[in-house]
């Protein structure tokens, strides 16, 4: 009987100690998306130094397309939510839905990645490529490295449906599913300062 | 030493209201430019509508970070609450700090020649 209770007793120490470890896990990952925060801030001062250096070209509130762009910040806002959803099904051991919430985010992920090709895409056939003037050099940089990011995250998911379907919603999985919908989140927090910084107030400034 | 990031067990009216919040905000500024273009830049004036837009995404930055991340939800000791404030002064520093010596820059004029005769006058040198 001692030992059904020293058993139990440390079965819920060894349980206090993963959810620790996940708790670590998290945390660090957290500190690498703060050290990007910093990334894409240098990158955000230098659109916004640049930003009027149009060198006789085209400014920002000539070449966006203001509707084009609200949909794909509505894309990418309802991709974040959708991961949040996965998050939640993960939780509730539901591996069909779980499937499902990252499929819907990953075409979403997608659609958004390829509206931004398209819009990159124009611009250079146009002659209004990074080489153009300043603030387009700094444009294709800011919303570049943005769309890498995506790109990445892209990856990762189409990694993570492999990692479900092999091993199912085991502690680790959750753990690294968590770590996918955290990166998301975060880019489509990014995602909300380059639709206000260099989008609105790009066609505000005309 | 605990510190959570969704690792709580999370809700669906968090994240529901997380993206009703978040959709409102976006349609707010996005709707907020639009009329600002209609009315040629008069409502609202161009510097009051900065400070919208800027308000208009920091509420988002705020809401995203307690529904979707649930950063409010984290218990003692708030490692991560402290990580990102730090980052966030660091952004303030950088951002800032890089316009406030740019525009310096730029006041002061610099063709070629100006910029001869600023340092000509600034160094005392006589010819």
């Amino acid at each position: 009987m001692n030992e059904d209770v020293l058993s139990v007793e440390s079965s819920v120490k060894s349980k206090q100690l993963e959810l620790a470890a996940d708790d670590k896990t998290i945390f660090g990952f957290w500190v690498y998306l703060m050290t990007d925060v910093v990334l894409f801030a240098t990158l955000f001062a230098t659109f916004a130094v640049l930003r009027n250096n149009s060198f006789g070209g085209p400014t920002g509130g000539q070449l966006f397309s203001l509707p084009y762009v609200l949909v794909e910040t509505l894309i990418l806002l309802t991709s974040s939510f959708t991961v949040g959803l996965a998050i939640l099904a993960a939780h509730q051991q539901s591996k069909a839905q779980v499937l499902f919430w990252f499929g819907v985010t990953f075409l979403l992920g997608l659609a958004f990645l390829s509206m931004e090709v398209s819009e990159f895409r124009h611009l250079v056939i146009d002659g209004n490529s990074w080489r153009r003037s300043g603030f387009l050099s700094a444009y294709f940089t800011l919303v570049g490295t943005h769309g890498l990011h995506i790109t990445v995250g892209l990856i990762w998911m189409a990694v993570s449906f492999g990692l479900i379907i092999k091993r199912g919603l085991g502690r680790a999985v959750i753990r690294r599913l968590t770590l996918l919908s955290l990166f998301w989140h975060f880019l489509d927090i990014i995602w909300i300062f380059i639709f206000t910084i260099v989008y609105l107030i790009g066609a505000a400034k005309g | 030493m605990r510190t959570k990031l969704n690792t709580d067990k999370p809700n669906i009216t968090n994240y529901v209201m997380g993206y009703g919040l978040s959709l409102a905000l976006t349609l707010a500024a996005y709707s907020l430019i639009r009329i600002h273009l209609n009315s040629i830049h008069t409502i609202p004036s161009d510097s009051i509508l900065y400070y919208l837009l800027a308000v208009l995404a920091i509420v988002q930055l705020l809401v995203q970070l307690v529904f979707f991340i649930h950063l409010n939800r984290e218990t003692k000791p708030r490692l991560n609450i402290m990580v990102a404030l730090f980052a966030g002064l660091v952004v303030v520093v950088i951002v800032f700090g890089s316009l406030w010596i740019m525009s310096n820059l730029n006041n002061h004029g610099m063709t070629p020649d100006q910029t001869n005769n600023f340092i000509i006058k600034d160094e005392g040198i006589h010819y």
